[in-house]
């Protein structure tokens, strides 16, 4: 492995731009190293060498018009985010083959910084899942340890970072897809105030509940990109059109002094592993020990959160889902000319959506039915307007809210493949900031038995710069510990 | 044997729904910036938000929700504050989200009316159509049917798909239940039809062309016997393409509707389809076990919140009602109370108040249109504004009949070879060499030959028995093949025959 994978995005970013490195050199490494790790992990789908390689060289030539921080740096890109010409399958067979004929406004913003993207990384189908075992392609695996799940949906992104395959990822967060894959595997991962990153070229599974994100290895690399891709869209109905937040300079401020930072009651006790809330407790002392005043909040509806989530992702699912019909693109099935439209649709749609993926769509047609929809639909939003209103009264009190990631530490691959709720209950600390909207990152906060654990942060929606405030702090005391980021403590990396 | 109309309504009363979609003319889609140019190349009007690509995505057109609203505020209605977008979730081919995005329970205008006058037995009369809503949708892509014999779905080889239409704004206007019409019912929806294009056409909004689906609407038709206070099953109407089509599909499925419950069978609940051919309907899809199409709100989109001040701005700037312009015009031209209704109903208003603003003589206008154009038009069964000759045209021949260079009987023959696609009225009489005999030795020659042709004719002439010099005048005007001017003709003649 060349020692040029474990630098952070912000410091080959300054390489680059001294012209100490080029960005082929960059990439090259960064291709070597999944060239080398990926038969282990399977973080990728599909590693765009040639058209890395072209925009390193891109990104060298342009490089003195720029004063991107990021610029000629590399990143893996989640498999869900319209690439244009790039393979994009969101993990399905249905979309096996198609290219779309256009960029994502999140692909556009990382071009337009001079981001290099390396590949399209592994997921569960259409981000339904927290394991990505659910990937029609295979699982990925966690680079921590090759026989456990490095969550999901986002698990190819996070297990990239933590596998030195790239220093900047992105992700998407529905229910927790980056947040739970960053705190199993080490790496930092958030999910933006919901309309702060638009969600033009990002293929819906929940369109209110959907959103692309930054990860990285660390609290300031993540916050570099998130400045990147955040910001108004007029592509997206629902970007929000205001200033993005300072979050760099908060993540450099990283100062809570005279902070007050509120423990979630809902979110521990039965479900909590030890080693999970042991770490999240000396977090919360660090961030005492900082300044910070900690208070314990109560959000009585979140124990609704995850009933009223398989609700609106699944309802919402099960009509973003229709247009895969083998009509226009992807796959097509059984079309020899004797069969209808009709049959074709059923019979690719048959073959091409896994079986979490049906599990969902039927779950969501039932619950939109004509009869059901008031019980079902109707309530959950109900309960969404109850969450909301847990959030804004805990934020009269508080600035940030905190609590452990998820539940445990990664599990092991085919642990919970059977159980869909045991599965579900891994987003249980996470979901309930989807359906409010507000923004939340996950950072690593310590081993439980040699895994990661994720340290989960809250802000109010727009003041994402809070979470890189708190989070930023919290790192400095976390790094200085471990003499650096926790994922340079992943045990044999290069080996397999 | 099918029952008379006269049978039907005696006994029956019929309730009507009516449905009217309208294609907006903004020059981009609905959710995107595609263009919306009528007979493109298939498929060439596409982009990855409507062509349903994974990842796109909706944005509103500003300009379909301005129009929707100046259409709500024609039609009396109220401008819903806080309107909603949902998704009405089914699958087609044809619709590429296999969705379509549309208003439910949050339209953007509701409760209004509109008066429409129907002739009647005891006179003028007016019947208000309640309007229940008003909302915008996007209209689906159009599917072509390749082989088979009939050009529908079954029996097809294969199937081609333009998504050209798809995401062209549509706005659905949705009547309550029309009841006290009697047996006036199918013209009563005529008339609905027809003066809400007119409105839609007055506010600029729409092309409002039925023939080329600009304008669609579907007739919900259902009797219950007199005094029952009942409604009856209905039918749904599709493919109603003309006015004519209106009134004839209204009266065809009350008279089909009577037949059935006459026999003691009951209506079936479906979609039927207008056939222009035979006037009668076809049924088409059951709808006795509703379709749920699982509408839920569209989380793509914010709700729709026009401002109350655009919302007043709009309203005053509305155009004058085609009732209120009709009045002026009418009075304005001074025509009878009967051929101003003989005008509207043949859609020839706007046609000559556009010929009159072009200088002619609105009597003269007004006599074209009606007259020889109108004539053509049945002719060929299409509306009057289908036809190709222009006010611009018409204004022209009624200027060079005025100047003596063209006679009636010569103008018919322009107008004829112009609605034929010949050219423009000057380039018609120059290219058939038309001009009106003028040269008084040519017609004195052909006088003085009909008088010797029909001497005793000539002598009762002479005698002052005046009505026979038609005779005389006829075989003038053809030995001169029409290109004669009739009146001095006349004049001539009676000089000759000492009567001057």
């Amino acid at each position: 492995m060349s020692e040029l994978v474990r630098k952070s995005a912000a410091e080959l970013g300054t390489l680059i731009a001294q012209g100490e490195l080029s960005s082929r050199e960059v990439t090259q490494a960064h291709l070597d190293q999944i060239a080398q790790t990926d038969s282990a992990i399977h973080a990728f789908l599909h590693v765009d060498v040639q058209g890395a390689l072209a925009q390193a060289d891109h990104a060298d030539k342009s490089r003195g018009e720029s004063n991107s921080p990021l610029h000629g740096v590399p990143l893996a890109l989640k498999d869900v985010l319209a690439q244009k010409g790039v393979p994009t399958t969101c993990g399905s067979k249905i979309l096996e083959g198609w290219r779309p004929p256009y960029d994502s406004t999140v692909v556009a913003k990382l071009k337009d910084s001079g981001i290099v993207i390396l590949g399209k990384t592994n997921m569960d189908e259409f981000a339904m899942g927290s394991s990505t075992e659910n990937s029609a392609y295979g699982p990925t695996r966690n680079p921590w340890d090759t026989n456990r799940i490095p969550g999901g949906s986002g698990g190819g992104s996070a297990a990239a970072l933590a596998a030195m395959q790239a220093p900047l990822a992105i992700g998407t967060d529905t229910g927790g897809s980056i947040r739970q894959p960053a705190a199993v595997t080490g790496t930092v991962g958030v999910k933006p105030t919901y309309g702060g990153v638009s969600r033009y070229g990002l293929v819906a599974f929940s369109s209110s509940l959907d959103q692309a994100g930054p990860c990285a290895r660390n609290v300031l690399d993540t916050a570099l990109l998130h400045q990147v891709i955040a910001g108004y869209d007029p592509k997206d109905a629902t970007s929000i059109n205001a200033p993005v937040p300072d979050v760099v300079a908060a993540a450099k401020r990283a100062d809570v002094r005279g902070m007050k930072i509120g423990v979630v009651k809902e979110l521990s006790g039965d479900g909590y592993e030890k080693g999970v809330a042991d770490r999240f407790a000396e977090s919360l002392a660090i961030l005492e020990s900082q300044g910070a005043e900690i208070i314990e909040v109560s959000c009585p509806n979140f124990k609704f959160a995850l009933g009223a989530y398989y609700l609106i992702a699944p309802s919402e699912a099960s009509s973003n889902l229709a247009r895969f019909d083998a009509m226009r693109y992807g796959l097509r099935v059984g079309d020899d000319g004797a069969r209808s439209a009709e049959e074709v649709m059923s019979l690719t749609r048959e073959a091409g959506f896994g079986p979490e993926v049906k599990r969902r769509i039927i779950l969501g047609t039932y619950a939109l039915s004509a009869g059901y929809y008031e019980a079902f639909y109707g309530s959950a939003q109900k309960v969404r307007t109850l969450i909301t209103r847990d959030f804004a009264a805990a934020y009269e009190k508080v600035d940030v809210l905190v609590s452990p990631t998820t539940p445990t530490v990664a599990f092991k691959i085919g642990e919970k493949s059977d159980d869909p709720v045991a599965m579900y209950l891994s987003d249980v600390a996470t979901i309930p900031v989807n359906l409010a909207g507000v923004a939340s990152m996950s950072l690593p906060a310590g081993l439980s038995e040699g895994l990661p654990v994720g340290f989960q942060i809250i802000a109010p929606a727009m003041r994402d710069d809070r979470l890189y405030q708190v989070g930023g702090a919290l790192e400095r005391e976390l790094h200085a510990k471990w003499n650096g980021p926790l994922t340079n403590q992943i045990p044999d990396l290069q080996v397999r | 044997m099918a029952l008379s109309y006269d049978d039907v309504v005696a006994r029956y009363e019929p309730s009507l729904g009516l449905e009217v979609h309208v294609e907006l003319n903004t020059e981009t889609k609905m959710f995107c910036g595609c263009a919306t140019v009528f007979g493109a190349p298939p498929n060439t009007q596409t982009c990855p938000v409507c062509l349903g690509m994974p990842g796109a995505l909706p944005m509103v057109n500003e300009k379909a929700i301005e129009s929707t609203i100046r259409i709500g505020l024609a039609l009396n209605c109220a401008i819903t504050p806080k309107s909603r977008f949902a998704r009405k979730n089914y699958f087609y081919p044809d619709m590429p989200k296999n969705f379509q995005i549309s208003q439910y329970d949050e339209p953007i205008c509701t409760n209004g009316y509109l008066d429409v006058e129907v002739e009647t037995d005891e006179g003028a009369k007016t019947f208000r159509i309640e309007i229940e809503r008003v909302h915008m949708e996007e209209d689906t892509g159009k599917s072509l049917h390749v082989g088979g014999a009939t050009g529908r779905i079954h029996g097809a080889e294969y199937s081609l798909l333009d998504y050209n239409r798809a995401g062209i704004p549509l706005v659905e206007i949705v009547t309550k239940v029309v009841s006290s019409t009697g047996k006036y019912a199918p013209e009563v929806a005529k008339a609905y039809v027809k003066e809400l294009r007119d409105i839609l056409r007055s506010l600029g909004v729409s092309d409002v062309k039925m023939e080329q689906g600009s304008l669609r609407c579907d007739a919900n038709v259902s009797l219950a016997p007199i005094g029952s206070g009942k409604l009856g099953t209905r039918s749904e109407t599709k493919n109603v393409n003309s006015l004519r089509s209106v009134e004839r599909a209204v009266r065809g499925e009350m008279i089909r509707h009577a037949g059935l419950l006459d026999k003691g069978e009951r209506v079936v609940q479906e979609t039927r389809h207008f056939q222009e051919d035979t006037g009668a309907t076809r049924s088409g899809r059951s709808k006795e076990q509703a379709e749920d199409y699982r509408y839920f709100p569209e989380p793509d989109l914010t709700p729709v919140a026009p401002d109350a001040t655009w919302i007043e701005k709009l309203r005053s700037e509305l155009p004058e009602k085609p009732s209120v312009r009709r009045a002026r015009l009418q009075a304005l031209w001074q025509v009878p109370d009967k051929e101003m209704a003989a005008m509207v109903n043949a859609g020839a208003v706007d046609l000559v108040e556009e010929t009159v603003a072009l200088g002619a003589d609105p009597t003269k206008a007004r006599g074209w249109w009606l007259g020889e154009i109108s004539r053509l038009a049945n002719e060929a069964e299409v509306e009057l504004s289908s036809v190709s000759i222009s006010p611009k045209e018409v204004a022209r021949i009624v200027e060079l009949i005025g100047a003596g260079e063209l006679t009636d009987k010569l103008a018919r023959q322009v107008v004829a070879a112009v609605i034929a696609g010949e050219g423009d009225p000057d380039s018609v009489i120059a290219a058939k060499g038309i001009k009106v005999v003028s040269d008084e030795s040519s017609l004195i020659a052909a006088i003085e030959k009909a008088i010797a042709d029909q001497p005793e004719t000539a002598e009762k002439v002479r005698n002052g028995h005046l009505p026979a010099a038609g005779a005389l005048i006829g075989a003038v005007m053809k030995e001169t093949k029409g290109q004669a001017d009739a009146a001095r003709v006349r004049e001539l003649l009676l000089g000759q025959l000492g009567q001057a």
